[in-house]
């Protein structure tokens, strides 16, 4: 057991402290749901990228600061920006799941067009996933892509499309051999969200903003070239994406962030002339939840040492999304409780700016449970847990014509 | 940085979790568990072998020499065997009282006979845990009258250490006071009332700050019970697994239905953070001074609230036969009863930690 950073550790830990004592202002605010990056967020983005705390191992050649890999770095920039409250840059779909997929399976000229605009925070990226039909059984998607006259030829449609409706692109798992087996006859394809032919309509949820979208496909033409690795890859592909995603190191900043803000809040909030925190009922539900915080951190940093020396962590890694968002959303439940009725009124300023705090908690608090049914829903997560996990069996397949609707 | 058992530790682990296997299968353990006395010769001895006596005690005196975080690593396999041993005392909350209050000469004098197995003292405290029960201890010269309830490791120590409520410790004998030994709901460890009669004492006084010194002796002992709860956690939650992928119902394994497959996988999800949690803290009391009451008060508190739900969900996942005694899960199921109440209950733990952070 040993806590201590290496020296160069503690020079990245002090050279981000100066940094953020210095240009920590700039920051914009944090919580909110997801939103279209404002001019605020790009100017941040830029200056983070320049200091090399985003884009951090990309090589240089694609905008990247072209570090090796350290997994050690990476806690401590993440854990210093939340330790700060401070946005620690873009974690959207397309720099957090598009580049890393590309940077392991894409051909150079796709490289240089996507990798450096995507982390800048100038192309935004949507995900082409989850269909009506077909949203945890991914691998059963339906659109399909027929190749024409050197073009993929898309008809169908999407559903659950986070930020389509200001996305710039979009990656598409979509069906391009039909006649082979489920897995095997998908493909991978990057198109513009400006192609004609694609139709997105918002979806509004309940925090009053369209976070999804559905997106219909009517002949959209996409260049033969905008496949990524080749036809029939696109389940290998989106593996890879998922292998990125799941590697990500599972971050505790959050929880810990929301924590001292929940602290605060508590402390500052008043009823009879006390503040909530010297209430009873109130104190114990934030201890019970710091408590729960300081165990999350502490495995998130088993974790992080199992990753180092790249230790596969099975069971511990795949319990991070359900544990996390669960715990997220009791931090949040407490905060809505403890705005009380003077946290009711609730407009939100829109998604180019930032919200008061009673209307930004309240958002979280909806946000959250979307949450935990977006990117694999906590009951699936649960089946991982006690499949992978725990060796347990897999309901039995039901044979088709006892399925409801088709028999 | 590196958060996680050294090579050594892990080695120490596994010998230790294969010595309590080969001497503690079931029918041993209901017969140990028959008179409830918490302490069986054969282990004990054991166990010196093993180190596990001096673990915590300085090299000078004969012991390892090593950390809580050691007796953490212990304090899980102990926990996991449901073993009927007197491990937080004795072995650890007495050994750092000696080392935080004793004279060079008292730690001379109690030490080695720690180190050796042949002294087992028993610790309570008048006042500081929060337990529920009795105690009232006063001093008058090299005396000691009064009486504490709820003694745990009680059940064949050799002498009882007892904090005063300014922090003094004392040592008495065991011939010379009156211990009286309920078996307790878990019957792998006994639960005791200590009364004084003008008994003959050795004081512990050369602590600075002696309450400060109680302090520490006490959330000592909270993180060993944590580590207890978590090992026993374990075991159940392993059995449950084990379990439903045997048993057969409406010609399906039981670990198929998502119902019994989804509390497990809470338990699993709740249970592992708790790990990292007595490592974190057991560290902490060894080298984070600011952090060690924090994490002691705080991992006490939520491990007995997860294990509490583990103790349960896995029970259920036995349906009629988790509830028999034929399988014995019920051992595991009171151990973690046990650790939860003793030396302050989460309630406690948790006012505890809202004082220290000024909330209270």
């Amino acid at each position: 057991m040993d806590l201590s950073l290496s020296e160069e550790h503690q020079a990245l830990q002090a050279e981000i402290r100066a940094f953020i004592a210095k240009h920590g202002h700039k920051s914009p605010k944090l919580g909110g749901g997801r939103k279209r990056p404002d001019q605020k967020t790009l100017d941040w983005q830029k200056t983070l990228l320049e200091h090399g705390y985003v884009g951090r191992t990309i090589p240089t050649e694609y905008g990247g600061a072209g570090r090796l890999p350290d997994v050690m770095e990476a806690a401590i920039i993440a854990s210093e920006f939340a330790a700060s409250n401070i946005y620690a840059g873009l974690t959207n779909q397309g720099v957090s799941m598009l580049v890393p997929t590309l940077l392991e399976v894409g051909t150079d000229e796709q490289k240089r067009a996507y990798v450096g605009p995507t982390i800048r925070g100038d192309i935004i990226w949507c995900q082409g996933y989850s269909e009506p039909g077909n949203g945890s059984d991914l691998a059963n998607a339906q659109t399909k892509a027929e190749l024409k006259d050197g073009f993929w030829v898309v008809n169908g449609q999407k559903i659950w499309t986070s930020s389509a409706h200001y996305a710039d692109m979009m990656f598409l798992l979509c069906r391009t051999e039909p006649d082979r087996p489920k897995h095997e006859g998908l493909s991978y394809l990057l198109l513009s969200m400006d192609s004609p032919g694609l139709d997105r309509r918002p979806l509004k949820t309940m925090t009053g903003r369209s976070e999804f979208n559905e997106v219909f496909f009517t002949d959209v033409k996409v260049p033969e070239t905008q496949i990524v690795m080749g036809r029939g890859k696109g389940w290998y592909v989106a593996n890879v994406t998922l292998k990125h995603e799941r590697s990500m190191i599972g971050d505790a900043g959050k929880v810990t962030t929301r924590l001292e803000q929940l602290i605060k809040l508590l402390s500052t909030t008043e009823v009879d002339g006390i503040p909530l925190i010297r209430h009873a009922g109130y104190r114990d539900r934030l201890l019970r939840l710091q408590g729960e915080v300081m165990a999350w951190k502490a495995h998130n940093l088993r974790l992080l040492t199992e990753a180092a020396k790249g230790i596969d962590s099975g069971v511990k890694r795949m319990i991070i999304k359900y544990g996390g968002t669960m715990l997220g959303f009791r931090l949040s439940s407490l905060a809505v409780d403890a705005l009380g009725a003077a946290g009711l009124p609730f407009e939100s300023a829109g998604e180019d700016a930032e919200d008061d705090d009673a209307t930004t908690w309240n958002i979280d608090y909806m946000y959250d449970v979307g949450l935990m049914i977006g990117g694999g829903s906590n009951n699936i997560q649960k089946n991982i847990i006690g499949e992978r996990g725990l060796d347990l069996p897999r309901e039995p397949k039901v044979p088709t014509a006892a399925v409801a609707g088709r028999v | 940085m590196e958060f996680g058992l050294s090579l050594e530790q892990r080695q120490f682990d596994d010998s230790l979790r294969a010595f309590l296997k080969d001497h503690l299968p079931m029918e041993r353990l209901r017969v140990l568990a028959e008179p409830g006395g918490g302490f069986d010769e054969e282990i004990w001895n054991g166990l010196t072998a093993l180190g596990l006596h001096g673990l915590i005690v300085p090299e000078r005196f004969g012991g390892a020499g090593l950390g809580l975080l050691d007796a953490v690593v212990a304090a899980e396999a102990l926990g996991y065997a449901a073993a009927p041993v007197p491990f937080a005392g004795p072995m650890v909350m007495a050994p750092l009282a000696f080392m935080l209050c004793g004279t060079e000469a008292q730690q001379d004098d109690y030490l080695p006979l720690v180190a050796g197995g042949e002294a087992r003292i028993a610790v309570g405290f008048a006042g500081f845990t929060g337990q529920t029960g009795n105690a009232s201890v006063a001093r008058d010269g090299d005396r000691l009258s009064g009486t504490v309830t709820g003694v745990m490791d009680a059940g064949s120590a050799t002498h009882v250490l007892v904090f005063l409520t300014d922090g003094t410790a004392a040592v008495v004998a065991a011939g010379d006071a009156t211990v009286i030994c309920h078996r307790s709901l878990d019957r792998t460890r006994p639960v005791a009332d200590v009364t004084f009669n003008g008994s003959v004492a050795e004081f512990l006084t050369s602590a600075n700050d002696p309450i400060a010194a109680a302090r520490k002796v006490l959330d000592a002992g909270r993180v060993i019970l944590a580590a207890d709860s978590v090992g026993a956690a374990q075991t159940m939650l392993d059995r449950a697994v084990a379990f439903a992928k045997e048993r057969v119902q409406f010609g399906r394994v039981i670990g198929s239905f998502q119902g019994v497959k989804y509390m497990l996988a809470d338990c699993v999800t709740t249970l592992e953070p708790c790990r990292g949690m007595i490592w974190y803290a057991g560290h902490a009391q060894d080298a984070l001074p600011e952090e060690a009451r924090l994490t002691a008060c705080h991992t006490k508190a939520h491990v007995a609230e997860v294990t509490r739900e583990v103790a349960r969900m896995t029970t259920e996942t036995h349906g009629g036969m988790g509830f028999t005694d034929l399988l014995g899960l019920h051992y595991w199921f009171k151990r973690i009863g046990f650790n939860r109440q003793m030396l302050g209950g989460p309630e406690r733990c948790r006012e505890e930690a809202a004082a220290l952070q000024g909330w209270a």
